[in-house]
């Protein structure tokens, strides 16, 4: 948090020519290829496309989980390695993937805890976070006492526990009934307007990447790659009235025209 | 703790003293109406031993009445006034949980290690898994004397090396077999999710074992203790009688049982105190559980 570090680079996430082949016994498979992405501070986009497109290794190259195998990634102006060491970023998967051990607050507090946070202020920010997610009245209770959009909520808290700049996740609420699924939407796009943090959000909904993004990312399969980037332009504050509106309709029509463009393309090519 | 698990106690002892009166029960009602000689089928007059017995002897030289076998256990251990069985047998217990124990905390420590580095390295797996599953097929008593060759040896090599050490080593023997398998497994129980999360968070390899595959190897290690426990006590029994051992239980129930046709109630002196020795080593197991509940929180669910 030190200006030296936020000062070379306004860029939260900068990709050029990334590719990512996996080896396998058989014949090498391309997961991605030639991805240049670049996402701002503060900005919160989103990653869309079939399975196998390659969205989630993207988001898996950026959290430094998986190593590019091509291009030059960089991460507030670092590699994207310095950047995990750094903890630059906070993460949440598609489970929510609690230690079942710990309280909720034992488990938003692991990161402060594993960085040797000391205790008092660390309490602090996990009753900040507790409140911020709003699951105050649950700090005491354990992982399987919560439903699985609390749990998620855990999760997404856990996340934002160092105060990260960058926001990476895995398709979080894809395991989540609708209902719950639509509330978490809104409370993620008020808690990124709140903490400001940039956030790369993984999704195979369009409803879903259409309402919570800045732009959202079209990709496409065989090989994972970057086809169309939508921007989507409804405004930093988000209502529930968004979701009736003309423009969100317009936005979903246009990110579903770019996804089935590139199925179009995909079957010309046979 | 609440008030199921107290209740759920209660009934736990309940059943078991039912488990006990039938199998009483069960002793005497054979005794009761079972012939005196046993059935044999297919045996040949005048030749003994000839047939398969198909149901035992229930005179008393075979099948003492359990009344007999308690008023045994307080009466003199061998004529005169020497202390009552109850009293020599507890002794004996008691030197044979005390040896198990070292041979339990052993084998723990090197199940244990060897669970570490066989997760650590994948291919220390490979290459020591297979010989710590052969290990279990060496019969003990093979093994026991070997072991206390090679302790006497050390002993006449003026490291002092007394006899109750080679015992407990072979129990270890016995006990670090499912301390190094279930705690393998523990440790490697985490989830992906899990293990990728604590790489987020850019900790090294102590820091991941503390705070992730430690807590979750918990409900896997708890059974293994109890088990290793109960291999410990077995380990040492057999322990004793192979290398001939005096002062612990095993020793004792050889000798008792043969001298069981003159005093058929005394080898049960021997033998309900290695019930209770094993009752008392698994409990034992049983209270480190109790402080680490909310690591088995889990289980429940899954």
């Amino acid at each position: 948090m030190s200006p030296e570090t936020t000062a070379p680079d306004s860029l939260a996430v900068q990709a050029r020519g990334i590719g990512k082949v996996f080896p396998t016994a058989s014949a090498d498979v391309t997961a991605l290829t030639d991805v240049d992405l670049e996402v701002a501070a503060g900005e919160f986009v989103s990653l869309i496309g079939p399975s196998g497109c390659g969205k989630s290794t993207l988001l898996r190259l950026i959290a430094d989980l998986d190593v590019a195998t091509t291009g030059e990634l960089q991460i507030f102006g670092k590699p994207a390695q310095q950047a995990r060491v750094d903890q630059d970023y906070g993460i949440a998967f598609q489970q929510a993937g609690l230690l079942p051990w710990r309280t909720v607050a034992g488990n938003i507090a692991l990161p402060l805890e594993l960085h040797g946070t000391v205790k008092s202020s660390r309490d602090a920010r996990v009753r900040e976070l507790a409140d911020l997610v709003g699951l105050s009245d649950f700090i005491d209770r354990y992982p399987d006492q919560l439903s699985g959009g609390m749990q998620q909520r855990v999760a997404i808290a856990r996340a934002l526990a160092a105060r990260p700049r960058l926001l990476l996740m895995d398709e979080p609420f894809g395991a989540l009934d609708e209902m719950t699924r639509e509330y978490l939407q809104s409370e993620l796009t008020r808690i990124a307007a709140e903490t400001g943090a940039a956030v790369v959000f993984v999704t195979h909904s369009i409803p879903e990447a259409v309402f919570l993004s800045d732009r959202v990312v079209v990709m496409s399969p065989r090989p994972g790659r970057i086809t169309e980037i939508v921007p989507i332009g409804l405004g930093s504050t988000r209502g529930e009235g968004l979701r009736e509106s003309p423009a969100y309709f317009e936005r979903v029509t246009a990110v579903r025209e770019a996804l089935h463009g590139a199925k179009v393309e995909r079957a010309n090519e046979r | 703790m609440n008030r199921t698990g107290m209740r759920g106690r209660v009934e736990g002892l309940g059943w078991g003293i039912l488990g006990v009166l039938a199998i009483v029960l069960l002793w005497e009602g054979y005794k009761f109406l079972g012939p005196a000689d046993g059935v044999t089928i297919g045996a040949v007059e005048g030749q003994t031993g000839s047939g398969f017995m198909i149901l035992p002897r229930t005179h008393d030289r075979a099948m003492p009445h359990v009344w007999d076998m308690l008023a045994r256990l307080v009466a003199p251990t061998s004529g005169g006034d020497t202390p009552p069985l109850i009293a020599t047998v507890a002794i004996a217990a008691l030197t044979t949980l005390g040896i198990a124990a070292v041979g339990w905390v052993l084998g723990v420590a090197v199940g244990g290690a060897l669970a570490l580095v066989m997760q650590r390295w994948q291919l220390l797996e490979w290459g020591l898994l297979p010989w710590i599953v052969v290990s279990q097929t060496v019969p003990l008593i093979a093994f026991a004397p070997v072991i206390n060759a090679i302790g006497n040896q050390i002993d006449r090599g003026g490291t002092s090396w007394p006899q109750w050490l080679s015992v407990a080593v072979i129990a270890s023997y016995l006990a670090f077999f499912p301390v190094a398998i279930g705690a393998l497994r523990g440790l490697e129980a985490p989830d992906r999710i899990h293990v990728d999360l604590m790489r987020t968070y850019a900790v090294g390899y102590w820091s991941t074992l503390r705070h992730l595959r430690l807590p979750a190897a918990v409900p896997h290690l708890l059974p293994a203790l109890r088990l290793a426990a109960a291999n410990a006590v077995l380990g040492v029994v057999v322990a004793e009688v192979s290398i001939g051992m005096r002062g612990g239980i095993g020793r004792m129930l050889i000798q008792l049982a043969g001298q069981a046709s003159s005093d058929p109630a005394a080898p049960w002196g021997p033998i309900f105190g290695s019930v209770a020795l094993g009752l008392i080593a698994a409990g034992s197991v049983a209270l480190i559980g109790v402080g680490l509940h909310r690591y088995r929180r889990g289980e429940a669910t899954a």
